[in-house]
């Protein structure tokens, strides 16, 4: 079946004084799929992430988001054109309640404050946080900290939700609702690209994976195929354990 | 180059290590602890006039007083911190800015109360005079402060850097948290660099009173442009400190040379300001 | 925004009509011109609330727009004989201008850095005005005597009419607030305030809200500016452009609660009468107790009392306290240590 392309990554570049952190970085995702882009520290994600989400200006290369070449463009317009993004630290508006910060998210579709709160309550009722929408951001535990964001990022109506390493420190139990929480909003069309360390969220949830390594793109394909090639097995292991697996 | 031009970039210079020297405990406290001192100005009046006081009546030497101005105004330091800033730390980012505004009040007002609020001039004392080299005057009293100004941020770069004090204090610097992790005791940290930050500060006065108007409101100025000097060079950084005061003194007499003197801190300013949105971290971008 | 509980309403009401009648009842000068200082510093509290205790912008430099406002009607009304009213709007207009101009480079400047610039900006505005010949400089602007009347905003006689005009404008200051407060803005200035990373992933532009902010205080500290020229009738740099009078705003927005519709009115009407009367009990010799005493003031509220009034008053009722000013400080501060 032929998905349209909704994001399209082409010779990405990034370099910071002599290091480059993206180097000629292309991959491209299909609407309605879940990318997963592993690979170990210092690789270059959370710079790639950045760059395609207009937080840092990439060097050299471009990206498209369907139709639209947002490479340079700016991130608040990027997320009203329907890229929505988490962040490593967890980053929610910790002086207003969940119902709130949800509505702060509508609000970029919805001019006025009733509208975008009914909105806000829905998402929240979607993402489970509803029975919490009046506590304040500062005190939720960080498993719903990382709900509200999504739940935030929900409310900007996207067709793309970037999240950016969202399942670190989550327990077992957490991870398992966390990823129920990704499979309904896949469910509800939208396409998902999420950077991971969590081995075990990335086997259960992707369709792609994508393998950074050095700055650049060392290896593509499911799951199965990336945790038992050579050269992904020696970047996160190094030599001597590669020559175990072939 | 003409005679004027080179005239104004040694004043410049020497201006402007006055300017490190009264930013250089300003940026101390504020890399340390995230506090922005608005007294600090004040602090250095009070320097200022301990200088004068011990001279008018104990007949000691500015020179001389600069040990004792240091460790008075150590202790002052300390005592500040301990019983009014300590408290505010826990409280939001607002407090902690007018509450050094409530102190440089207070001080300021107290100097008016105890002293009058009349100009002072020390008589000339023991490096005084003008040399001259090729055309250009120095002013001894100036030269002396400024060399001063350098020993001393050589003598707090040396202290930070060799000893383990001074060490302890540059790691709470780079990363409270990981400061607590190694047991350092961040609060005791804390009154440390106040009360260094204050001595410092002390010192600039001390040096500063051999040529200029002692007066309680003197802080007003110095204070304002310590704040630039410590942003342009990045807060928290000595070095940083010492480069943009000497920027900030080159940035006053020659905009006052080729503009008009009246305006010099406006352009100071206007300086300042372009530089912090060209170089928001900074300078050195620190 | 919390909703207005019925006791708060009742109260705001009576309030509302005791500043109606009080200048029936009061008629000494003195506790008129208290009043009408209380209301100025209450426009003007809530003005600087829009930037800084909602979108997080610690301005020190308010007193610059308040100057420009005055010195604006004032020009034009000795030089051009504009009249005053249009001179108000002109004045908003140029404050609004300037901010905007000095607000878009400042534009990526939080916290400290934020702060210092307006200093040094309100700093660069009073220098030029204290050496410009064409204003006046050092001498200032001497308003003409003339022509008595509401039309051209002078009244010699009492100063019943200044009171009900700044109470209007301080009606207005308190209006625009709570539309700012209960609006798309006020959510989006609040983002801001928590960090710029959270706004624009809300979709906020960062740019465009901060100088929306800036221009809107600006414009209300101008009109308070253009009403005091009128009310006293001399204005010079030292009087309207000096940096204690931004700091007397900041502080009277803390004291009461900044980040609260109320709460700069609150702070101004217990700070005001506390320093007038002080000064005018201790501060005539010139020996500067009354400051003393008011620098004592402002140390031992911003210890012991920095969340404000307000949040004292409206934690009576509300389950779960929040400091507001507090929770997003420390992310800030968390934030810009990582």
């Amino acid at each position: 079946m032929n998905q349209a392309i909704c994001l399209q990554v082409t010779g990405l570049t990034k370099q910071f004084g002599g290091l480059a952190a993206n180097k000629d970085i292309s991959f491209s995702v299909e609407q309605g799929e879940i990318v997963s882009i592993i690979g170990p520290n210092g690789a270059g994600k959370s710079t790639l992430f950045n760059c395609i989400t207009g937080f840092y200006k990439p060097d050299a290369g471009k990206v498209q988001f369907f139709d639209r070449d947002i490479t340079r463009m700016r991130s608040h317009k990027i997320c009203k054109l329907g890229i929505a993004r988490t962040f490593q630290i967890v980053e929610v508006v910790s002086e207003m309640t969940v119902l709130e910060n949800v509505t702060t998210g509508a609000l970029l579709h919805y001019g006025r404050i009733k509208p975008a709160m009914d909105k806000a309550a829905e998402i929240l009722q979607f993402a489970g946080l509803y029975e919490k929408r009046e506590f304040l951001g500062t005190e939720l535990t960080i498993a719903d900290k990382k709900r509200l964001e999504v739940s935030i990022a929900l409310a900007t109506r996207p067709r793309l939700l970037m999240l950016d390493e969202a399942m670190a420190g989550l327990t077992k139990v957490e991870l398992r609702d966390f990823l129920g929480l990704l499979r309904k909003i896949r469910q509800n069309g939208i396409t998902l690209v999420i950077v991971e360390h969590v081995m075990e969220a990335v086997m259960q949830i992707s369709d792609r994976v994508t393998v950074l390594n050095s700055g650049r793109k060392i290896m593509e394909g499911t799951p199965k195929e990336v945790v038992s090639d050579r050269e992904v097995i020696q970047a996160y292991l190094g030599e001597k354990y590669s020559a175990h697996f072939n | 180059m003409s005679g004027q031009l080179l005239q104004q970039l040694v004043d410049g210079v020497l201006i402007g290590l006055v300017y490190s020297l009264v930013a250089i405990g300003l940026t101390l406290i504020w890399g340390v602890m995230n506090i922005v001192n608005f007294a600090h100005g004040d602090f250095l009046m009070v320097g200022m006039f301990a200088s004068f006081w011990l001279y008018t009546l104990f007949h000691i030497d500015p020179l001389f007083s600069i040990p004792i101005c240091f460790f008075g105004m150590f202790l002052l330091g300390m005592g500040i911190y301990r019983f009014i800033v300590r408290k505010v730390m826990k409280g939001p980012l607002l407090a902690q800015m007018v509450v050094t505004f409530g102190m440089s009040i207070f001080i300021c007002n107290l100097a008016v109360y105890l002293w009058t609020p009349d100009f002072r001039l020390l008589p000339p004392t023991i490096l005084q005079g003008t040399w001259q080299f090729r055309g250009i005057y120095f002013s001894i009293p100036k030269v002396v402060a400024s060399a001063g100004s350098v020993i001393a941020s050589g003598c707090v770069l040396l202290f930070l850097k060799k000893t383990n004090m001074g060490r302890a204090i540059l790691a709470t610097e780079m990363d409270r948290d990981a400061a607590v992790l190694m047991g350092i005791n961040t609060d005791r940290i804390n009154g440390l660099s106040f009360g260094i930050g204050a001595a410092l500060v002390g010192v600039a006065g001390a040096f500063l009173s051999t040529y200029y108007y002692i007066y309680p409101q003197v802080g007003g100025l110095f204070g304002t442009i310590a704040f630039c000097v410590v942003a342009l060079g990045g807060f928290g950084s000595v070095e940083g400190a010492l480069i943009a005061g000497i920027f900030v003194g080159l940035a006053q007499t020659l905009g006052g040379f080729f503009f008009d003197p009246a305006y010099k801190y406006a352009i100071v300013f206007s300086i300042y300001l372009i530089t912090i949105w060209i170089k928001p971290k900074g300078l050195l971008g620190w | 925004m919390r909703k207005v509980s019925t006791g708060q309403f009742i109260a705001g009401v009576t309030v509302l009509l005791l500043l109606i009648v009080f200048p029936f009842f009061v008629h000494h000068p003195i506790h008129l011109h208290v009043v009408i200082l209380v209301l100025m510093f209450g426009m003007l509290g809530t003005a600087w609330n829009i930037i800084g205790g909602y979108a997080g912008m610690y301005s020190f430099g308010q007193v610059a727009f308040f100057g420009l406002g005055a010195y604006t009607s004032s020009y034009l009304s000795v030089n051009f004989g504009l009249n005053p009213w249009i001179g108000l709007l002109a004045g908003g207009c140029v404050a609004a201008a300037v901010a905007a101009a000095i607000g878009y480079p400042c534009s990526n400047l939080r916290g400290h850095y934020f702060s210092i610039a307006t200093i040094a900006f309100a700093e660069i505005v009073r220098i030029v005005f204290n050496n410009w010949k064409r204003v006046g400089a050092a001498e200032g602007l001497t308003l003409p005597m003339d022509k008595p009347s509401f039309s051209h905003f002078l009244f010699n006689d009492s100063k019943q009419p200044y009171y009900y005009i700044i109470l209007a404008f301080f009606l207005i200051s308190l209006v625009v607030c709570y539309f700012v407060a209960t609006s798309k803005m006020g959510y989006y200035f609040r983002a801001i305030k928590e960090s710029h990373r959270v706004a624009e992933v809300m979709g906020v532009n960062v740019v465009l809200y901060r100088l929306i902010a800036v221009m809107i205080s600006a414009f209300l500290c101008a009109m308070a500016g253009t009403f005091y020229a009128q009310y006293v009738l001399y204005i010079d740099p030292d009087s309207v452009m000096l940096l204690p009078f931004s700091v007397q705003i900041v502080l009277i927005s803390m004291l009461g609660g900044a980040g609260s519709i109320l709460g700069p009115a609150i702070g101004a009407a217990i700070l005001i009468p506390a320093s007038e009367y002080t000064r005018i009990a201790l501060g005539a010799k010139g020996n500067g107790v009354d400051m003393l005493v008011y620098g004592f003031l402002i140390v031992v509220i911003s210890m012991f009392y920095p969340e404000g009034v307000w949040s004292l008053i409206s934690r009576i009722g509300r389950k779960k306290t929040r400091t507001s000013l507090h929770a997003a400080d420390k992310a800030e501060a968390a934030s810009a240590q990582r």
